[in-house]
């Protein structure tokens, strides 16, 4: 089955109620399965420039070696399949896009970015994310954060210093501990994920989900799964109707229909012979 | 400005204590950070530690116990106003880091640039007291060292005020509900209380009522039967309901009216 077919996605970015600029930037590419989206930060227009930067080096990295070579294919040094590796290099290379770019340009000095990334092959998904941008997924009526943001607040709340409950009354709320093309190196959180068919999986950053409380966005998904442009739509509606503070972005990806990678004959039987 | 407590007795205000280092301890002892001579006052009786702009009260196992605003915590994450009761005196926590900041600031993400290094995941279940109390040794330490340096936009501040970020609408909006006119269900009536209620099955037939700042919408999501307000069927775009309303979706008939 056809990646394109199997998967349904949609995206949408909104500047919000309240920002002249929208520093967030998107990119779905539906041919190998990948979507990316990042929250940029930083003075001026740096921002937009710096998750522009991500975003369009994870794409180029991505999209390029998935033509000729399966993205199930291992790494015989590290035993790797490609498309865990391809996610890992590309934040990476945006990382060093940006430093590079940051370190060259007065004006962009300090800009910096969050990546939330998800390609999909063979009836997986690998999540490669950096800040607090984050990826839900919606199984049947259960909608769970599946990242975990690299944040100050997060990091009080895994050690018990403050409960979920109370964490949404921080002040502590958007500081992020990891992002990326602040300095020289960056470390990607990877995770490679089974995927079901109905399941669906939503791209955000800080903007839905400080504005919208997890159980709404639940009840929209559920609500609206067969319609994604309309869900994408309300979600960014209802952060904008509860005040919009801040660049709304959000990607949908339904699971249609399986997506198994094709092996070939030899591969198959060298699987075999594994056994 | 940083974030202070007042100590005071019988509204009488004693003296002012700036939260100025990430632990500071309250009780008898002469070398407590915030001293009350009183023996119904254990000698380390409390401690308060502040991460960046929030700060988190902490019982040290004290004979008498703690209370906040009334009622008798082991620990409690402080909030502006909060007052602290130990013994007969009591504490004001003021925090005006909010009340500073303009529109503009909010919200902006920002980086730590040194990174925190991962706190030690504990077998421990989270809220555990015990787990609280053995971290602020170990913690501030690794947390302190140039926590925040900013992005270029050094005047803007990492700063969220919890009263300014619940959305005013849902007070704002009036009540509305729809009652069902006909078929078994007839004189049932389903008050809109949730910013979406559905109509339908998910992933057969749904259109769903949402209730927005401006009013109340209708909006077809999926289905081959798209709903009518008074008769007319509804695109692809939400209408708003208007006060009697007559909905009608796959052959059910529903009235919308306001309540109050």
């Amino acid at each position: 089955m056809k990646l394109e077919e199997a998967l349904e996605i949609v995206s949408q970015t909104d500047s919000g109620m309240v920002r002249a600029h929208n520093e967030d930037s998107v990119a779905t590419e539906a041919a190998c399965g990948l979507v990316v989206l990042a929250d940029g930060m930083g003075g001026y227009n740096a921002g937009e420039v710096a998750s522009g930067i991500a975003v369009s080096v994870m794409v180029a990295e991505i999209t390029q070696p998935l033509k000729d070579s399966s993205p199930i294919k291992r790494d015989e040094e590290t035993g790797e399949e490609l498309a865990v590796a391809l996610l890992s290099q590309s934040i990476h290379k945006a990382n060093a896009a940006i430093f590079q770019a940051a370190q060259s340009q007065a004006q962009y000095a300090g800009m910096g970015t969050t990546i939330v990334s998800a390609l999909f092959y063979d009836n997986r998904v690998v999540v490669g994310h950096v800040g607090d941008s984050r990826l839900y997924r919606l199984r049947g009526e259960i909608l769970e954060s599946i990242t975990r943001d690299h944040s100050l607040l997060q990091e009080q709340i895994d050690c018990g210093m403050i409960s979920v409950e109370n964490a949404r009354h921080s002040q502590n709320k958007n500081l992020v501990t990891r992002a990326v093309g602040i300095d020289a190196e960056v470390i990607p959180e990877i995770h490679l994920h089974d995927v079901q068919v109905g399941d669906i999986y939503l791209l955000c950053s800080d903007g839905l989900n400080d504005m919208v409380e997890d159980d709404d966005i639940q009840s929209i998904l559920y609500a609206m799964q067969g319609n994604l442009v309309l869900a994408a739509e309300h979600l960014i509606q209802t952060a904008n109707d509860n005040g919009g503070r801040d660049n709304v972005s959000v990607i949908l990806v339904k699971v249609k229909q399986g997506f198994a990678q094709q092996r070939s004959r030899l591969a198959k039987m060298l699987d075999w012979l594994k056994k | 400005m940083t974030a202070k407590l007042i100590l005071s007795l019988d509204g009488a205000l004693i003296q002012e204590y700036p939260l100025s280092k990430e632990r500071m301890t309250i009780g008898r002892k002469a070398d407590n950070d915030i001293v009350i001579n009183n023996l119904a006052v254990s000698s380390q009786h409390a401690a308060v530690i502040t991460i960046l702009h929030d700060s988190f009260l902490e019982d040290l196992d004290s004979t008498n116990g703690l209370a906040v605003n009334g009622e008798s915590i082991k620990k409690h994450f402080l909030q502006n106003n909060d007052v602290i009761e130990i013994g007969k005196y009591q504490l004001k926590y003021l925090n005006d880091h909010v009340s500073q900041t303009s529109a503009d600031d909010f919200e902006k993400t920002m980086i730590m640039r040194a990174p925190v290094q991962h706190m030690q995941p504990s077998a421990e279940k989270s809220g555990d007291t015990g787990l609280f109390q053995s971290i602020p040794a170990a913690e501030p330490e690794k947390v302190s060292p140039g926590i925040t340096e900013e992005t270029p936009e050094k005047s803007s501040k990492p700063v969220m005020a919890p009263d300014l970020v619940v959305a005013p609408a849902p007070v704002a909006a009036a009540l509305a509900a729809i009652q069902i006119l006909n078929g078994p269900n007839a004189g049932k009536e389903l008050d809109l209380v949730k910013g979406l209620t559905t109509l339908g099955k998910p992933g057969v037939q749904v259109a769903v009522l949402t209730r927005r700042p401006q009013g109340f919408f209708i909006t077809h999501v999926e289905g081959a039967s798209f709903p009518s307000v008074n008769g007319q069927v509804l695109g692809g775009q939400p209408r708003q309901l208007q006060d009697h309303d007559l909905i009608e979706l796959a052959g059910v008939k529903m009235e919308f009216y306001f309540k109050n």
